[in-house]
């Protein structure tokens, strides 16, 4: 392992105001040690967050939830409120890594999650996202996990996370604690598309932190399912989910929030096909019409293009579940595996 | 080697009998220790540095990044190693390995991951971190083959790996009914829990090397150690007490133990290297991937008229490994005419090596799935199909079976699965959004036995020892000579110690093959039975607890002799001749029942799986199975490793694909998120049945070996179950969702 210094943060503010350069915060580590390890990440400081007051859920008076930065995966997804009010949540978030995984990722960590694609993890390949400029392995490689929707020449590795997707299609606002103050960032616009740039793969400057992650107001009478579609029943990234969110009146659906996972290089929400479900009967003719609007610009590559025709699937089924209110036995007994 | 049909093994008292796992205490406790875990004074540790290319040559080093980190001791690489011997690398020598080529023999890159350098630290982090600072500079070649799979190439038929009888070409061409498919199946990974390990140490100035190793045949190391650094056997001794499961690719020597040995000569001190998975995974083995033509015609009746198998496997560029599909094919059913081929086609990959049923699961495979496809062309169930192609004496050799009850398995798994509730239409059978498909194939694995020696001690404070140069590579050896000596002596299992996994006790074989229970026990026994028969001796002799009777009138009981009126305890006869102990040795082998019968177990496997075709989802809900392996010496071991076996076959048939890029042959997914095994979520509901029909005529015991049979036919009932709920054929594995949704 490359040597780095390693502090520990006593106070937000202290955490901020260290403009280091080449400087990580450390959470649950999950995904920085295991970077490190394989020589993909090299800061030279290491800020250990951990004992930060970033830990509280608390609903607040305007119906949001605010969640704190370190609350684990696993606090988050058992969480009274997040069961309540938002199931869609506590599905993805069951639906991600494994048990021991989940007890050690935090909220802030899994919104900073990086990229599993091969070629990034190893230094030996060309990526842009590691190395700009260097050119992109995955492009013309052994592409079948990546992304057929929001990438570009430079990048079309996928975001992994399951939890950014239940949040997408929750909507959310991050908050920032900096050098010079706090601010807001709406979740849709923190993560980047990867363009000429995909090495800037958000909008979080030098020194900033994520404190907290405050969801939406829960959609009133919301029926809501999260589905996770992989080769195996556990512990592996999505090739295609969806985060799905609808209000009927009877049969017609008067509200709709989708998003999808696995197929996309960032927390894909899929406004488009909100919109074009809003009015429709909540019927498989509806939701198929929304699924080819979510994925009307996908692009695929020579291993992925199977992920199209899955993410269409996996939209057509989160929405019947979601509308039916109702699970299958089949489905759900893999949805907290 | 004593009377097979002793009344003794007819009705055991410990053998076949359910019994805890003697070494579990140390497992559970943490002290059982691993070749990775062992430490001793001084010792350095070792990280090799992998090539980043699959085709090139190694152009230049630089080093000096690398030397400067901290705890960097030596960098050992092409030009500055030791000058070697090859291992000749012969199975009957007993000095095989599983790759012949020495670690910097040369400067040529011939797979990804292959071994440029070894850095040697105090610590096994600086070692790492000295290795990602050394700068290899490659000439990369264009060519690269990437695999078995991407290319047209023939490969290079290898004449001694083929079989033929009668006219199988002509039969096929004038047959009622064939059929004639190709399969393919990826390269897969052992993923064996514990990583290749190695401890080296040499002592007394030199002239005498320590491995630990993490091996499935301490003495194959051993001999092989000893050709390649010339030293005499007996200044080699090879360890290996646990080890974290293998499935074939812990049995020969790969090059990390010969670099581990000479770092730890050139530098003076004990070193050690434990491979990190993903050169685990490049360069410490895999399952060939195969592509296999079979051609079987049949009557109109279901009968078998010819069977064609010709397969296809991966070799690497530095070793020659034969994966032979067919091995099982000649046998498997009774049929006039039928040959198989084998041909192998050398690639940019790491050595493949054995992978549980080496050759045969990828045979069988194509094999049980074109029985599945004849069942089709012949409108008849495949599980009738199967019984009429039953061979009642081995096709191959002529020889009856020593003992075969494969009709039992089939009837009996699908009766308790539930077989006649099939509706042979295809995707008939629904459950809400899931389409239900059942199918089943048959599987066998030979029966194999080597020569072997043991020795059993009987000890004045009432225990016993046991002592045996295998290993127990986490199936239940320990146990089962255990086991054996309390059988034989009648002692309780806790007064037993036994010792496996050194070159310094007697000559055991390989844990490989699934032969090792059946080559163990007899040897133990004979050795169990000479420590008492020199007991005897002592009992009877002057002042001896039996002084003045026939030693051939004692008799072993509950750990002590008897002469039918009084038993004394081993213990107080040692005492009361002031003894410290009686040794007993003990050897056997096979004999001339190998050319009377022949040995092989049978079995077959049924499943069911769940496709919900809206979501391009398949999961194995649930297998039974019906295996017979003579007697199942530890029935809950013996059943472990179907079980095993079964959800190892879930990962063949759905999940497991090395993945090697398409330009220039690299191992993409070397790591265990990547490579995809099944977890406990995807293992389905499974029920083993183990026959128990002992085989005295493979051994005293009736054992036959169990460790892979039971991966062998899932893959295909698996694919077979799919068509039935599908329509769509699968031939290719892993069967994947792109395949699905291709079909759908």
């Amino acid at each position: 392992m490359r040597t780095f210094a390693y502090s520990r943060a006593d106070s937000v503010d202290h955490a901020a105001h260290r403009t280091m350069p080449d400087a990580a915060f450390v959470a649950g580590g999950t995904t920085l040690l295991d970077l490190i390890k394989l020589d993909v990440l090299k800061p030279e400081n290491v800020v250990d967050i951990n004992a930060l007051p970033l830990k509280r859920v608390e609903r607040l008076d305007d119906g949001r939830l605010r969640i704190g930065a370190l609350v684990t995966n696993t606090d988050l997804a058992h969480h009274p409120e997040v069961k309540s009010h938002y199931p869609v949540l506590s599905e993805a978030l069951l639906a991600g890594a494994s048990t021991q995984l989940r007890n050690m990722a935090t909220t802030a960590g899994n919104v900073m999650q990086r990229t599993r694609c091969p070629y990034y993890r190893d230094p030996a390949a060309r990526c842009n996202r590691r190395e700009p400029g260097s050119g992109c392995d995955a492009m013309d490689g052994i592409n079948r996990m990546h992304a057929v929707l929001g990438g570009s020449d430079a990048c079309i590795a996928v975001h992994p996370s399951d939890m950014c997707v239940g949040i997408a299609a929750i909507g959310a606002t991050l908050t920032l604690q900096g050098p010079d103050g706090e601010r807001e960032v709406d979740f849709a616009d923190f993560h980047r598309l990867p363009g000429d740039t995909p090495h800037i793969e958000h909008d979080l400057a030098n020194g900033e932190l994520i404190t907290a992650i405050t969801l939406d107001a829960p959609l009133e009478n919301a029926r809501s399912h999260y589905l996770k579609l992989r080769d195996r029943a556990s512990y592996e990234f999505a090739l295609a989910s969806c985060a799905a969110q609808v209000v009927l009146d009877g049969d017609t659906i008067r509200e709709a929030r989708l998003a999808l996972g696995g197929v996309a290089t960032k927390p894909w929400r899929c406004s488009d096909a909100e919109a074009a479900l809003v009015g429709q009967s909540a019927d498989k003719a509806s939701f198929e019409r929304a699924a080819d609007i979510a994925l009307k610009d996908a692009q695929a590559r020579e291993h992925n293009g199977y992920k199209i025709p899955l993410a269409r699937q996996a939209i057509v089924r989160a929405l019947r579940n979601a509308a039916r209110g109702e699970t299958p036995a089949s489905e759900t007994q893999e949805s907290q595996a | 080697m004593n009377d097979m049909t002793q009344p003794d093994f007819d009705k055991p008292r410990v053998v076949g009998q359910r019994t805890p796992r003697i070494d579990g205490e140390f497992k559970l406790t943490g002290r059982a220790g691993y070749t990775g875990e062992l430490h001793v004074d001084g010792m350095l540790y070792g990280y090799p540095v992998p090539a980043t290319i699959a085709n090139g040559v190694l152009e230049s080093l630089d080093l000096d990044a690398a030397r400067a980190m901290p705890g960097v001791v030596d960098i050992f690489h092409h030009g500055h190693f030791e000058a070697l011997h090859r291992s000749p690398n012969s199975m009957a020598h007993g000095d095989m390995v599983n790759e012949v080529r020495l670690p910097f023999e040369d400067e040529r890159i011939y797979y990804h991951g292959q071994y440029v350098a070894l850095v040697v630290a105090e610590t096994f982090e600086q070692a790492r971190a000295a290795a990602q600072r050394v700068v290899a500079r490659y000439r990369e070649e264009r060519g690269a083959v990437v695999g078995l799979l991407q290319t047209d190439a023939e490969g290079t038929l290898q004449e001694s790996a083929g079989s033929s009888r009668g006219d199988p070409e002509a039969a096929f061409g004038g047959a009622e009914v064939k059929v004639d498919s190709t399969y393919h199946i990826a390269a897969e990974s052992h993923l064996q829990m514990e990583m290749h390990a190695t401890l080296a140490e040499w002592r007394d100035a030199g002239k005498r090397l320590v491995v630990h190793e993490s091996t499935q045949g301490v003495f194959f190391q051993r001999n092989a150690m000893a050709r390649v650094f010339g030293l005499a056997q007996e200044n080699l001794e090879v360890i290996s007490h646990y080890i974290g499961s293998g499935f074939g690719n812990k049995l020969f020597m790969w090059p990390h133990s010969v670099a581990t040995a000479v770092a730890a000569r050139m530098t003076g001190r004990p070193v050690k290297v434990v491979l990190p998975r993903q050169q685990d995974m490049t360069g410490g083995g895999n399952r060939p991937a195969s592509r296999q033509r079979i051609r079987l015609g049949a009557d109109r009746s279901g009968k078998l008229t010819s069977v064609i198998h010709d397969s296809t496997t991966e070799t690497s560029l530095v070793h020659q490994y034969v994966d032979t599909c067919g091995s099982a094919t000649p046998s498997f059913y009774a049929c006039d005419n039928v040959s198989t081929s084998q041909r192998v086609l050398e690639v940019n990959h790491g050595t493949p090596c054995p992978m549980r049923a080496p050759g045969e699961v990828s045979g069988i495979f194509a094999l049980e799935t074109a029985m599945d496809e004849l069942a089709v062309e012949l409108g008849m169930d495949p599980v009738e199909l199967r019984l009429k192609n039953n061979a009642e004496q081995d096709p191959a050799s002529g020889l009856p079976w020593s003992s075969k009850h494969l009709d039992e398995c089939l009837t009996s798994a699908a009766r308790r699965f539930g077989w006649e509730q099939r509706n042979p239409a295809i995707g008939s059978m629904r459950d809400g959004d899931e389409i239900i498909g059942y199918g089943m194939a048959s599987c066998t694995w030979s029966a194999g036995r080597q020569p072997c020696e043991a020795r059993v001690e009987l000890r004045a404070d009432g225990s016993l020892f046991a002592a045996c140069g295998t290993q127990d590579i986490g199936t239940g050896t320990y146990t089962i000579v255990a086991q054996a000596v309390a059988e034989l002596t009648g002692a309780e299992l806790s007064r037993i110690e036994v010792k496996l996994g050194e070159t310094s006790l007697p000559a055991g074989p390989l844990s490989g093959g699934s032969m090792a229970t059946a080559t163990v026990l007899p040897a133990v026994a004979a050795a169990a039975r000479d420590a008492l028969d020199a007991l005897k001796e002592v009992a009877v002799g002057s002042g001896g607890a039996f002084e003045g009777s026939d030693a051939d009138s004692l008799s072993a009981q509950a750990g002590g002799l008897t002469d039918g009126k009084r038993r004394v305890s081993f213990e107080e006869i040692l005492g009361t001749s002031k003894l410290s102990s009686v040794n007993g040795q003990g050897s056997a082998a096979p004999g001339s029942e190998r050319s009377e019968y022949a040995f092989r177990s049978f079995g077959a496997h049924f499943v069911e799986v769940r496709i919900d075709p809206e979501i391009s989802r398949v999961r194995v809900a649930r297998v039974v199975s019906s295996i017979d392996i003579g007697r199942a010496i530890n029935p809950p071991t013996a059943r472990n490793q179907v079980e095993g076996g079964i959800v190892m076959g879930v990962g063949m048939g759905l999940l497991e694909k090395l993945d090697y890029d398409p330009r220039d042959a690299r191992l993409i997914n070397a790591n265990v998120a990547d490579y995809i095994v099944p977890t406990h979520a995807d293992a389905p509901e499974i029920d083993v049945e183990l026959l128990d029909y002992p085989d005295f005529k493979h051994n005293e015991f009736g054992g036959r070996g169990v460790g892979e049979i039971g991966l062998t036919g899932v893959a295909p009932a698996i694919s077979n179950a799919l068509y039935h709920a599908t329509g769509k054929r699968h031939r290719d594995l892993p069967i994947t969702i792109e395949a699905l949704l291709a079909s759908s």
